[in-house]
Order: structure tokens, then sequence, then C-alpha cells
């Protein structure tokens, strides 16, 4: 302990200061602190127990000084190392992304493991014992359902349901036919090798721990998967199969592990038994999922309510999911999968129905907790390894690798060969190289060889964690590389157009009806049963108001015109004109053509006719700000969570308030944008105003031209944009800001010419930086 | 299976099975069907579609019925409107949503893509003029939101209007001065490019996989 306090500071000063050294330093100090606390702690128990042991005598003797400062470990030592623990994974996390070139070659992961490798080493020497830290039920009932809610909460519905059935056979068939391949074959290298040189008798081992534990090493572990293929970005396909398999496969593995622990007890095997098996199974997948959606339901129900305490809808939504989790687990259903039954069937409700902070707060803590528990996992998963006394076999552990890996490889390949019979979007080689050798294994196996109450634990945990490292380390690090090398389609970060969106539900529409006029009842049909009851019926009772009626397509518009319009405001508006602008010019363009006589047609265009050049100017700098705004991510990921632009920071909009205030009387004829132009009460913009006050808009009284308005929810007060009323007159899109009428401004007297000066003047602006450099004096002067 | 193979399939049936790419069960199925519509009549006429009692949920089924009735989805020459069809044209309006073979060629699987865009294409585009316009696209937004009640109406002005605009911006509108007439074919072939229409756009139903060798009719 003293060795390394005495290098501490020469490594401090020998270095400088780079960061890595820094954190470092953070990792021994904090260490060190644990270990002081807990030989701190040891030391004040055994203060109580002299104490204790003589009361008498302390009474007789002279009395003690008042104590000024006092050390009371024990009170606070649970909170406080729990504290220490979250913190050191913290400044973990954090160092490793200061480290750019660590992070793109070795995933997070196998740096947390490493990490976890060493504090438990340096524990180890410190204290010369590590207390068990990762024990079972901190695991189970702590650490992992932050991240299957958070998981479950945000699952693509749409491209689970659509691949339901190839995930369900990977899962249940898969993982049965792992655990039974696995079990049986070592069981048979068991018998066969006879390793005269190590203590332990292999051919002691029976059929059933062998089975039990095939059953334990053979399910895809969700947190691993998750942690590598969040950060290798394969395409949407891939990725819902291989994370799918890994989230339903718990039921099976509940189930198996239930059952051979069962048998090994009462020892002998019946065919009746095995029925029971298949029945459990049935009932603890099924009642799982059931178990998740009635709590589902509920939180959907109470959250129509809360609209008066917005602050606790957040609660509500974690608290029924824990509760679902745990209720499960009461009935030996599968957690995980009532977990994410839970998330997945409140999550359109509870989002009707909550605020846009709390859908905020919700995002945010869900990925915060996520985080935190997987980066626990995988430190106390090193730790632990650092812990435990280890039975090394290399026969054992070889053979249980090399059998993990081969029995994955012919599962996939088998099932997907019976699969693509009835798939229309087959699955190539590719991407069955990538689910197979996505199937990592992580710390739900660890945990369950942990709470094992068989003879051979020791052998069988240090398999375990043999093929935990070795699916992490190598498979997780390699599975980059991989993708880059076979050129996987990598996911598509497009943003969502609305074309797309509209042609979507144009698809369905137009498929159920196909399907109706055929005869067949396909899943459209299904499909569109189902949705039409959900409409009727389920929305009516768990959306509060009339959000309930709002059908999909609006809600989608009414986001994407939400973010851009706050983009728009957030960049400054005036000449940084945002992605769903027309330009004046163009939106002209795409009217109705009117037939009129071609004399009468000018007058339909009265905007000023620009150059050829002035025109390419404005068009170069309309597309660059376009582009800016395209580069909206459609995935998440652990560490970025998406750059959502109404969540940026509002004080910034204080501060371009003034530009914005100076650009906007410059561009008095030339701003346009898009708006939807909100019937009364429409709910999702009133939900989506950041402001308490609403905020009315008046419509320019323009017929025959397509005028699109926005209603701006700007948080600032009103002051902030200003009704633009004189281009009421113009042709051509207008744009209306909610007004605060003392500030409208008057253009009356302005000459045509003139306005088009200003207007090319402004347009070629490359930016607030720069308008210093323009001059207000022709015009009146900017008002504060 | 068995009594199926005892009546010889008419010669007309092996025809049309060669022109659209669909086993002879299929079309006997769908005969069955086509019966059934046009209540042993020859041909169907629109009245007949009507008649369907799950279509009447369907916010675009007037679009779907029309689009049996479209010529231009007949082949590529025909124009107008066709007041009655026969099997052979039910076929080939059928034809369109089968499932894509496993292993197509890019070409082909180009072609597929065409030619079930132009599908779509024919369906917005109601006055045939090969463009849709500003109204066409209204109307499109209008009708799918038509189950909405009167949230629908201003607010699918707005977004076609939206959509339209993002076509423009898609293709490249270069010159300020022509009027965007409206979106032509290989807009929106462009517009719709990361769209994988070729395997949404299909009806389990209607796979073809039965026969050796993929028919891309």
């Amino acid at each position: 302990v003293t060795a390394l306090v005495t290098m501490a500071p020469r490594g401090r000063s020998g270095l400088g200061r780079s960061l890595a050294e820094l954190g470092l330093l953070l990792l021994a100090i904090l260490v060190l602190l644990d270990g002081t606390v807990q030989s701190l702690e040891a030391a004040t128990s055994s203060e109580i127990d002299t104490h204790e042991g003589k009361p008498g005598t302390h009474k007789n003797t002279s009395k003690k000084s008042f104590p000024v400062l006092g050390i009371k470990y024990e009170d606070v030592s649970v909170p406080f190392e729990i504290a220490l623990w979250v913190l050191l994974a913290s400044l973990m996390k954090l160092g490793f992304h200061l480290i750019p070139r660590l992070s793109n070659v070795v995933p997070e992961s196998c740096l947390l493991i490493s990490v976890g490798l060493l504090v438990g080493g340096i524990l180890k020497l410190a204290r010369d014992e590590v207390p068990p830290v990762l024990s079972d039920r901190i695991f189970f009932l702590c650490l992992l359902p932050p991240i299957i809610l958070d998981a479950g909460y945000f699952l693509p519905i749409r491209p689970f349901v659509e691949n339901i059935g190839t995930i369900l056979m990977f899962a249940v068939v898969g993982t049965l036919w792992n655990a039974f391949f696995v079990g049986g074959l070592i069981y048979a290298v068991c018998q066969i090798a006879q390793d005269k040189y190590s203590e332990i008798d292999l051919s002691n081992i029976g059929i059933l721990p062998c089975l039990l534990f095939g059953s334990i090493i053979s399910a895809v572990d969700p947190v691993a998967v998750l942690a590598v293929f969040e950060e290798i970005h394969i395409n949407e396909l891939l990725h819902i199969l291989v994370f799918g398999e890994s989230l339903l496969n718990d039921a099976v593995t509940v189930v198996l592990y239930h059952l051979f622990e069962e048998f090994m007890e009462s020892g002998s095997v019946s065919a009746v038994d095995a029925l029971l098996g298949l029945v459990s199974f049935l009932i603890v997948a099924l009642g799982g999922v059931l178990v998740g959606a009635f709590y589902g339901i509920l939180a959907a129900f109470t959250s129509r309510f809360t609209s008066h305490t917005r602050v606790i809808e957040p609660l509500f939504v974690f608290l029924y999911s824990y509760m679902a989790y745990l209720s499960a687990e009461v009935f030996h259903l599968s957690g995980i999968m009532s977990l994410i039954a839970c998330g997945a069937v409140m999550r359109p409700y509870v989002e009707a129905n909550i605020s846009h902070k709390s859908h905020t707060t919700i995002k945010y803590f869900l990925k915060m907790w996520s985080s935190v528990s997987e980066t626990l996992i995988f430190i106390f998963l090193g730790v632990a390894t650092v812990e435990g006394e280890h039975h090394w076999n290399w026969v054992f552990l070889t053979s249980t690798v090399i059998l993990c890996l081969v029995a994955r490889v012919i599962g996939v390949v088998g099932l997907t060969f019976i699969i693509n019979k009835f798939r229309i979007v087959k699955l190539t080689t590719k991407d069955q190289f990538i689910i197979a050798y996505g199937g990592l294994r992580g710390a739900i196996a660890f945990s369950l060889g942990f709470i094992l109450h068989s003879e051979h634990k020791r052998i069988f945990l240090t398999a375990i964690i043999t093929v935990i490292f070795f699916t992490v380390f190598v498979q997780g690090m390699t599975i980059k590389p991989l993708v880059e090398l076979l050129a996987v389609k990598k996911k598509h970060e497009a943003k969502r157009s609305i074309n797309e969106e509209i042609h979507t539900r144009f698809l369905d529409h137009l498929l159920t009806g196909i399907e109706d006029i055929c005869g067949h009842y396909g899943h459209h049909h299904w499909k569109n049963k189902l949705n039409r009851f959900n409409k009727k019926y389920v929305k009516k009772i768990l959306i509060a108001g009339d959000r309930s009626k709002e059908p999909q397509l609006i809600a989608f518009y009414h986001k994407l015109e939400m973010k851009n319009a706050i983009q728009m405001v957030e960049s400054g508006g005036g000449s940084k004109l945002n992605s769903t602008f027309p330009s004046t010019v163009s939106m002209q363009n795409i009217q109705p053509k009117i037939h009129s006589p071609p004399s009468a047609r000018p007058s339909e265009r009265a905007l000023p006719q620009l150059t050829k050049g002035r025109e390419e100017e404005i068009r170069q700098i309309l597309r660059t700000n376009l582009q800016k705004t395209r580069q909206r991510l459609q995935s998440y990921n652990r560490h970025t969570l998406v750059v959502d632009p109404d969540e940026e920071g509002f004080d910034d909009l204080i501060l371009k308030k003034r530009r914005m205030m100076e650009l906007d009387w410059k561009l008095k004829q030339m701003t346009n944008y898009l708006t939807v132009p909100r019937p009364q009460g429409s709910p999702t913009m009133s939900r989506a105003r950041m402001a308490s006050d609403s905020q009315a808009y008046v419509k320019p009284g323009a017929e025959n031209v397509p005028t699109i308005k926005i209603d701006l929810a700007s948080p600032q007060s009103p002051d902030s944009v200003r009704l633009l009323d004189e281009v009421v007159q113009d042709q051509g899109l207008t744009m209306s800001l909610p007004s605060s009428s003392s500030r409208a401004y008057k253009t009356s007297g302005k000459d045509d010419g003139r306005d088009q000066q200003k207007l090319l003047r402004c347009l070629s602006d490359p930016g607030p930086d720069v308008d210093d450099d323009e001059d207000y004096d022709d015009d009146e002067p900017v008002p504060t | 299976m068995g009594a199926l193979k005892s009546t010889p399939a008419p010669i007309e049936h092996h025809d049309l099975s060669e022109k659209t790419g669909f086993s002879l069960r299929q079309i006997r199925v769908l005969h069955k069907r086509f019966k059934q519509l046009s209540e042993g009549d020859d041909v169907l006429r629109r009245e007949d579609f009507l008649g369907i009692s799950s279509l009447k949920y369907n916010p675009i089924r007037k679009e779907i019925i029309e689009a049996f009735f479209n010529r231009r989805n007949f082949s590529p020459s025909c124009e107008g409107r066709a007041n009655e069809i026969d099997f052979e044209e039910f076929l080939v309006v059928m034809s369109h949503f089968k499932p894509p073979c496993s292993k197509m060629t890019d070409e082909q699987r180009k072609n597929i893509r065409r030619e079930k865009l132009k599908f779509i294409f024919n369906m917005h585009d109601s006055d045939g003029d090969g463009l849709i316009t500003l109204e066409d696209y209204r109307h499109v937004v209008e009708e799918l939101l038509s189950r909405s009640g009167a949230l629908g109406k201003e607010t699918s002005r707005a977004i076609a209007d939206a959509a339209m605009f993002e076509v423009a911006r898609t293709v490249g509108h270069r010159d300020p001065d022509e009027f965007y007439e409206g979106i032509t074919f290989e807009h929106f072939l462009k517009l719709l490019s990361n769209f994988d229409i070729e395997s949404r756009m299909n009806i389990r139903f209607l796979k073809t996989d039965v026969i050796p060798g993929c028919r891309l009719g």
C-alpha cells in the first residue's frame, strides 16, 4: 500500500498532466481509499469489541475529553462502498473516451473487464482477500433490470415483430440445440479424457451436471451483445436478430436451469418430467410476457391521469417496470421477457400522455442507469475472476470453448437453412456469419454459475469465465474489423423523410387492400385488424384527451416540423435557413399550375427575378445549411445520445435572440419557412411547446397560394420573434410568427428595388459572425 | 393437391403462367377468387370490388380499385382506363406483388423495383399524364388521413406541400424559372431510392419460388 502511495506523487510530477495519467491516478487513489476504509472498518469493529468487553472499567476511568474528530465508518460503510464503486466505474468510462484511439480499437467491454482485473488484483494484494462483490442478488435485482428496461423500452417494434419468427427460432431452438450439444459432448469428453496429473477426476462429472453446465453456457447474453454491437453499427436486421435472440432466450435458460437443477436433486429423470419441462417453458415464457403486459397497461393507464403531476411521471414508468420484473421473478417466470413486454407495451401510450420533459427524463435516466450498470457488471466480472478459486483443467476448458463455437456455428447454419424457406428476405452467408460470431456470452452465464450448488461448481465457473473472456475479448475485438472486411451492410443513417413515411403508410394500406381482394388473410390483414382495434378501443382508454385520435403520420410530421423550427431558431434564423424551408423561388414554382392566359402569369410570381449568379449563391448557402440539418442520426449508442435539437441549451437562445432580431429586420420580406397549421388545441403541438403560455398566430389571407405556417414554440418570451405583417401583400409563402404586436415591423414605403438588394445581400451573408460588415445606416436602426 | 391434378389445366392457364410467372396452382386459386368476385362473369367491374366487405375500412380503397382498371398497369404501352377487366389483366396487376426470388442479379432487382414503383406511381397519378402534381399528392395524403376526421384536412395539405417540396429539393431542382410541374417517374425513383420496396411490396401468398427457376414476369 505504501509503495503505491509513494509511487503516486512521483508519477504526477514526472509525467505531466496528461489525462490518462490523471485517470490512473484517480483509480489508484480510489482503490486505496477503498482498501483503507475496509481496513478501517475492521479496525473500528475491533475497537467496539474491546469497548464492549470492558464497560465497567471505562466508567471508572477518568472522563475522556470530548472527541472533536471521530471516525464512525460502519454506519455508512455499505452506501459508501457502493458509491465508491459506481464512481470508479464512471471515471473509468470517462477515461476511456478521452483516449480516442483506444476506444476505437478495443470495445469498451474488454477495457472494463481489464480494469476489473486490475482492481481485483490490487485489492487482493492490498488485503489478501477480496470481498465477493458480485453477489448474484445484486446482479439480478439491481444491475440487470436497468439494461433490460432500456433495451425493451427503446426496442424498435416494427423490425422486431416482422422478424419474430426468425428470432424465436434462434432463441428457442438454437439455445436448446446449444445446450444439449455442449452438455452432451462435454460429458463425452470428460469420460474420455483421463488426466492422470490433474487432481480433478473428470469422469466423476455426471451427465446431468454436464447438461446443466451446457444450459448455462449456451445462452447468448444481451448485455455483452449490446455492448459490442452498439459500436459496430451494423444494419438493423442483423442487430435485431442477434439482440432479439439474446433477450428471448432467457425463458429457455430459466426453464432448462431449473429443470436440470430439479433433476439433479431428485436424481432421476422420466418422460413425464420432460413433458412437464415443455409445459413449464410455455408457462415461463408466456407468463412472463403476460405479467409484463399487465404492468405495462397499468402504467399506460396511470399516465393518463398525470397531467397535473408531471414531475413524477418518469417514476411511474420505472416503478411499474421494476414491479413487472420482480413479480415475474417471484413466480420463477422469465423476468427479462416480462420487462421487455412491459416496456414495449406501455411505450406508445405513455409517450402520448406524458410531457416532453418527462420523456426526456425517462430517456436520459434509462440510458444513464443502463450505462452505469453495464460498466459495473464488466468491472465486477473482472474482480470476481481474480477473487475466485479456479480449477484449471486444460482439457475441460479448451474443449468447452471449442464446443461452444462449433455448436453455435452448426446451430446458426442449420436453422438458417430452415428459416430461409419461410422468409422473404433471405439471410445470406455473411448474415449467418455475423449472427454466429455475435453470439457472445456474458455476465448472466457467470451469475447463474455462481449460484450453482454443485460439487463441480468451481471447475464449471472457471470454464464459464474462460468462455466469457474468449467471446468478449477475441470475438468482441475482432468483430469490428471483420464487419469492415466482409463489407456487411451498415446501419442506414439517413434522415427519415416525410415521403418515406407517407409511402410506408400507403404501402401498409395497399397491401392490406390487395390481401382483402385476394381473399387471403395474411399478416397484413391481421395487423390491420389489430391496429383498428387499438385505435377504436385501447387508445381511447389509455390515452388522455384528444391525442388518442391523432394518426401516426400527423404525429410524425409534427415532430419533424417541431425539430426543424427549433433548429431554425437556434441557428440564429436569418440567413441560415433551415432544411424544410422552401426557397421562395422553388416553392413558388410548385404551385398548382393555374391555367391562366400567359399575360397573367408574371403577376403570379411577384418575387424578384434573380440573376443566375445570385441564384447559385443562394442555393449554395441553402445547400450547406440543409446538409447540416440532415445529419440527424437515427441510431443511438450508449455514449452519445441522439443529438436532439429540442434538448439543446435554450440559454443559447437568449444570446441568439439579439442576433436574430438584428437579422430579422434585414430579411423582412425574405424569410419563409414551412409551418403546420395548427388546428386549435392540437395535442402534439401544445404538448411539445416549451413555454407555458400559448401563442396565438395569425394566418395571412392568401388563399390560392399554399401558405404553410409554423407555430414557433419559443421558450422565451414572445419578444424574440415578430410578426412580419407586411409580407401579406406578397404572393408566395409567408412566415407568420407568433405575434408580439408591439414589435411589428412596418416596411411600408420601401420600394421594390431596395428590397431586392437587401434580399440579395442578406442571402449572401455567410453568417451572423460577419454581420459587423453590414451597414445599417440606410435603414431604420435595429430595434433593441 | 391430388384433386387438382386430375382435371387438366386449361391451355390459357399455361400461357398465363408463362406470362406472369405464377404457378399453375396459384393461377387456379386466383381464378377461383376471380369467379367469386365477378359472380360467375368473365369480367370484373368496379362494383364487384365494392362488394368486398373488408375493403370498407381501407382509406385508399378507391385508388386500389382504380389500379386494377388502369390500363397502364397492364402493359407499359397502354393508356387510359378500362371499365371491365378480364382474368388475364387481373393476374397482371396481381403479379406486381410477387415476392422477389432469392437469386437475383442487380439488373433484375432494378427492373423489379421499377415495376413496383411504377405501379405506385400510377396509383398517385390520377389523371394519367405521367406527372404527380401537387394536387395529386395532396389528394393522396388526404385519403391517407381521411379516417382522422377534421384534424386531417389542413394538416394533410401542409404535409403534402412539405413532401412535395422535399421532392423538389431531392431531385436538385436547378432552373428557378421553370415551373416545377410535378414529380416525374424518374424523380419518383430517385425520391424513394432508400425505400427497399422490392422486399416490402409483396404478398406472401403469391410466392413464386415453387417454380424451378424463377420467372420474373
